[in-house]
């Protein structure tokens, strides 16, 4: 049986507007993953364990308002601390350039901004997941 | 095995690993499932399902906190369909299934189809099989119920409740969709809406005609699942199921069907995955052809593909 890739896509905190998360997780879907849909308003331990009960391979965080720069990291901190291991973490939303660098060091691998073509997400974790697979 | 350790330590994450391996039809997962089957058959299994937006999972998030309030773990897996097209899914459940998500006593997992060939029923029930073992005092399985692939998670569940609203259609519309047979309880949720009386009614006439070998008439209920109305009720007509299984060895008649249809569904999914392998699909595809040259029948190709090339 074929490996699938799983995807939970989440949206932290408050902000009350999924247009873009709703259009990543039908595009990824659309690619043939398995995308694991929360709703909005979570918080980062619920996102958290959804993440660990559903074993995904990719974690997408989507933040539109402003909070990133704590949310992103407090989840991957959780993360780690729940002893998740070789999950890749990417985010979207509205994020400015210079924040980008300081969410790669926390671990948030690559964040996709408004305008970003869905195909290069799919592509993203597509050539993530071939990597992993051979390590 | 390390994973069998963790997992016998009640580790959530070797739990949710375990699941992954079976999902995957890894041999890994057949080892863990036949290490912890002597931990199985203490559960108390649930089956729910039910036409798309019916409220199975508000339902679900409602029987959830009345079985945690009751002081027992519960672990749930839902089950959504797969695209066939894509291959691809959109697994939305716990949208709708959040008031216990920091509750370590509760877990949950999404689960797709899959393929096209089976397969699903045989990784949902080694799923339900998983979280037995692990411990939890209930497990829920979640279906849609459009007629195929709820009737083999039936099989390893004890009591199954049929959710359906009252814009489903007349009663007419429930016994075509073949649900009628497999309910031990029918829930028309949503009975805030107009119409719920009459379904409640209609249901239970096409109920009282029917012949049944069992003595058990499977109640109708009403529930508005998003205000938990009606969810005392449920939770009531459930104890009182698993009471009457409890009576003249029926529980035992149960297990055996159980373990008969799965060994019955794992030879069917051997049979399946080893049908197609030895160059068949090719030889399908060659015979495609031929019929549409029409040389051959479609049976006739049938036929063929049984016979050595």
């Amino acid at each position: 049986m074929d490996r699938k890739i799983r995807v939970l896509v989440a949206k932290p905190g408050l902000d009350g507007h999924d247009r873009g998360a709703k259009v990543v997780a039908s595009a990824l879907r659309d690619a043939g993953m398995e995308v694991i849909y929360t709703g909005l308003h979570q918080t980062p331990e619920g996102i958290v364990e959804a993440a660990v009960q559903e074993d995904v391979d990719v974690v997408g965080l989507s933040v539109l308002s402003g909070a990133h720069m704590t949310l992103f990291p407090r989840i991957v901190e959780l993360l780690r601390e729940a002893g998740v291991e070789g999950m890749l973490i990417i985010g979207g939303g509205i994020i400015p350039a210079d924040d980008h660098e300081f969410l790669r060091e926390k671990g948030v691998e690559k964040v996709f901004t408004p305008g970003a073509p869905t195909s290069e997400i799919v592509d993203y974790i597509r050539s993530w997941f071939e990597k992993r697979k051979t390590v | 095995m390390d994973l069998i350790k963790r997992f016998r330590k009640g580790d959530r994450l070797a739990l949710a690993r375990a699941i992954t391996l079976v999902e995957n039809g890894m041999q890994e997962g057949r080892d863990l499932l036949d290490a912890v089957h002597p931990q199985t058959g203490k559960a108390r299994r649930i089956g729910i399902t039910g036409p798309p937006g019916a409220g199975k999972s508000t339902l679900v998030d409602g029987l959830i906190q009345s079985y945690r309030k009751a002081g027992q773990s519960v672990g749930v897996v839902a089950v959504d369909p797969t695209s066939p097209f894509t291959g691809g899914a959109l697994l939305g459940d716990r949208i709708r299934m959040q008031s216990r998500w920091a509750d370590r006593r509760v877990f949950v997992r999404s689960m797709a189809t899959r393929g096209s060939w089976g397969g699903l029923a045989a990784a949902a029930a080694d799923v339900i099989e998983l979280l037995d073992a692990f411990g939890k005092d209930v497990v829920i399985a979640e279906t849609v119920g459009v007629g195929q692939s709820e009737f083999d998670v039936v099989d390893a569940v004890h009591t199954t409740i049929v959710v359906i609203v009252p814009e489903s259609g007349d009663s007419i519309q429930v016994m075509k969709a073949g649900l009628m047979e497999i309910a031990d309880i029918f829930v028309v949720n949503k009975a805030d809406r107009e119409g719920a009386g009459d379904m409640e009614t209609g249901l239970g006439a096409m109920l009282d005609m029917r012949d049944r070998e069992e003595d058990w008439r499977p109640p109708v209920l009403q529930t508005v699942a998003t205000s938990g109305e009606g969810m005392p009720t449920l939770i009531d007509a459930l104890a009182q199921h698993r009471e009457y299984l409890a009576k003249e060895s029926r529980i035992e008649e149960w297990e055996r069907k159980a373990v008969r249809a799965r060994i019955v569904s794992l030879v069917h999914e051997e049979l399946r995955a080893g049908f197609w392998k030895q160059g068949r699909q090719a030889r399908l595809e060659q015979l495609v052809g031929e019929v549409l040259a029409r040389e051959r029948t479609p049976g006739d190709a049938a036929q063929a593909l049984f016979s050595p090339a």
